[in-house]
């Protein structure tokens, strides 16, 4: 489960001053669910991811992510959290199986485990082929699910995904909607940011809408639908974000 | 801190970096290269240019000595000039190359010979230019050749014995043993290679797993996992050390084997048929432990300071700016050490890289101040340990992990 109550996240800039990248966010997901983070660019989705997966510490307000405070354990809060970011890269000169088994390692896998682990998931991603290539030779399909069997070799509780379609191909995005829909399968609690509606309207149980660091809105497709009496997902964004005569 | 983790982060960071170019390159192959590169090839290319200068003969020219035709054709005849008429222009010839070297002969100067009074003869040369440098050596030779017959005929004219202008020879031998002698002779060079390698050593290891990482996005999924941030730094630390010490054996190794490799070819030659005999210069083998055992805090150092500098950046190459110029920062004091004069002292002894240039050179030839040792050793480490911390610190902050 994740539950964040107002958090907020303050950037000291010499220039512009004090930014707020999130601002008093508050939500819940629940185990089995998809939530999605929707918002534009800058509108504070990954800063408000980072600080739940403890990359950035809060200013203020608290989170709890799969039982564990963000800034009094996180590294009990990483240990069950899978991250998935375009900003998460794989290790070029390592070869796919050996970025599995590095965080496998980093997480706490044996190594007899981490072998079968590293099998299962070999099978589960159709990754056989490619397993011993160096990631700087893969394709960003190989590289995504390079990237998604590193980020379930610990079997997560939490799976936080900030953009992760970002800049792919059809096909390969069509995959990663895929799997997130299994991880909510299976039973995982799932945070999906994107600024595509396409995605949020065919994955999202519970839609977030956040700009300008604020939560703005938030409620299933139907709810938002009916707060703003629009049909389209996209109509609908753009009435919560843009007030009334604003032209 | 969990030492299995850290463990595991230096296993992969090694793997990683033993597969890049760069990192191999700046960390092995340089270093192993570069003594015998200087020692053999440089040294074998001066050398040769010097072989080349003494078999040349000179072009000179004599200024005056109209009146002493027997000098000048003894100067012509000897072989080792080529005698040219002087022109007014002569100082603009020798600095312009043509020729190498002046004699004046003074006025009067072969008939003042017989009495014994003769006046100064001046030679003119250009300092500095090794040919010009041989040319007027030949002159002084020449003419202190001709002073010692004339003393000796004068002598012989009043009956007096030859002895009388040379009561005693005074002759020189060397005591020093030959690793003493390698360790004078390569006591400064040596610390100040070694530095720089120490330096260099970890510099690509440093950029590619701080700047480079944050550049190719592949910090923040490291950063995802559970692992403490210290045990981060410290499993990276490790490698970036093992980069400049690696670099350093290779080094040392190399400079080692090139040493004896020349030592043999030196000591075949000695021994050989008409050779003179004796042994070749070697290094202390104590003492080349010794410089490894120093270097150590020092290699800690650079590689705690690299990794805090390349860490700030945002980029390999933003990184390259702020290393780049760090090398002079470290030559600086590496080669203060060289100077002559500048001896080991207490106060000198906590300056960093000077510290350690200086007690090298005492080392590599025999001279052991414990003391001081202990000092630089301490203080060096002390430094070493401040500049880890900064890293450690600069790590846990967003604004530097994340900056754009």
């Amino acid at each position: 489960m994740i539950e964040a109550r107002l958090l907020t996240k303050v950037f000291r800039d010499r220039k512009r001053g004090d930014v707020h990248g999130a601002d008093r966010v508050s939500f819940r997901v629940e185990p089995g669910r998809i939530y999605g983070l929707l918002g534009a660019n800058g509108a504070g989705k990954t800063t408000t991811l980072r600080m739940l997966a403890t990359l950035l510490r809060p200013t203020s307000g608290s989170a709890v992510v799969a039982g564990h405070d963000v800034v009094r354990e996180p590294d009990k809060v990483r240990a069950n959290v899978g991250f998935l970011a375009t900003s998460t890269a794989l290790y070029d000169r390592l070869t796919s199986r050996e970025m599995i088994a590095y965080f496998g390692r980093l997480n706490g896998l044996g190594e007899a485990s981490l072998r079968s682990r590293i099998a299962s998931l070999a099978d589960e991603l159709e990754m056989h082929e490619f397993l011993d290539r160096r990631c700087d030779k893969l394709s960003s399909g190989m590289k995504q699910k390079t990237s998604i069997a590193r980020m379930l070799v610990h079997d997560p509780q939490v799976m936080i995904f900030d953009e992760p379609t970002l800049g792919l191909d059809v096909m390969t995005a069509r995959s990663i909607v895929r799997f997130v829909r299994d991880c909510r399968g299976r039973g995982k609690t799932v945070i999906y940011s994107t600024h595509v509606m396409g995605e949020a309207e065919k994955l999202c149980d519970v839609i977030g809408i956040i700009h300008q660091g604020r939560m703005r809105a938030e409620g299933t497709l139907a709810e938002l639908r009916e707060r703003t009496g629009e049909t389209d997902l996209e109509e609908c964004f753009v009435k919560v974000v843009v007030p009334e005569g604003t032209p | 801190m969990s030492w299995g983790a850290i463990g595991t982060i230096y296993a992969k960071e090694l793997r990683d970096q033993l597969r890049d170019r760069r990192t191999l390159l700046s960390t092995i192959v340089i270093p192993t290269f570069i003594m015998p590169a200087i020692v053999l090839g440089v040294g074998k290319m001066a050398s040769a240019i010097i072989v080349k200068a003494r078999q040349e003969i000179p072009r000179i020219m004599v200024i005056g000595g109209a009146d002493s035709p027997g000098v000048r054709a003894d100067l012509e005849r000897s072989g080792k000039f080529r005698v040219e008429t002087a022109t007014p222009d002569w100082r603009s010839l020798i600095s312009e190359k043509r020729v190498r070297a002046a004699a004046e002969i003074p006025a009067g100067f072969e008939r003042a010979l017989g009495s014994g009074s003769a006046p100064a003869v001046n030679l003119y040369d250009y300092e500095g230019e090794l040919k010009s440098g041989l040319a007027v050596e030949e002159l002084r030779n020449f003419f202190l050749g001709l002073r010692d017959r004339t003393t000796a005929r004068l002598l012989k004219e009043r009956g007096i014995p030859a002895t009388v202008a040379r009561p005693f020879e005074v002759r020189q031998a060397n005591v020093a043993p030959p690793e003493k002698v390698g360790g004078n002779l390569l006591g400064g060079i040596v610390p100040y290679i070694i530095v720089l390698i120490c330096f260099m050593g970890a510099m690509s290891p440093a950029m590619d797993i701080t700047a480079g990482e944050k550049e190719r996005g592949t910090m923040e999924t490291l950063l995802c996992s559970p692992v403490a941030r210290t045990d981060i730094v410290l499993g990276k630390f490790l490698v970036v050390l093992t980069g400049s010490l690696a670099a350093v054996v290779c080094s040392l190794v190399s400079m080692g084997a090139t040493l004896v490799a020349v030592g043999a070819s030196i000591g075949g030659m000695a021994a050989g048929p008409g050779g003179p005999g004796g042994a070749a210069p070697t290094i202390d083998p104590a003492g080349v432990l010794g410089v490894l055992a120093m270097v150590i805090p020092v290699s800690v150092l650079f590689s705690a300071v690299l990794f805090a500098v390349s860490l700030f950046a945002k980029s390999m190459k933003e990184a390259q700016s702020y290393a780049g110029p760090l090398v002079f920062v470290v030559i600086l004091p590496a080669i203060a050490g060289l100077l002559p004069g500048i001896d080991l002292n207490l106060r000198l002894a906590f300056v960093p890289i000077l510290n350690l240039s200086l007690v090298c050179k005492e080392m590599l030839s025999g001279v052991w101040h414990w003391g001081y040792i202990g000092v630089i050793f301490g203080s060096t480490a002390l430094y070493a340990a401040a500049a880890l911390a900064l890293a450690v610190w600069m790590f846990r902050r967003e604004g530097v992990i994340f900056r754009t």
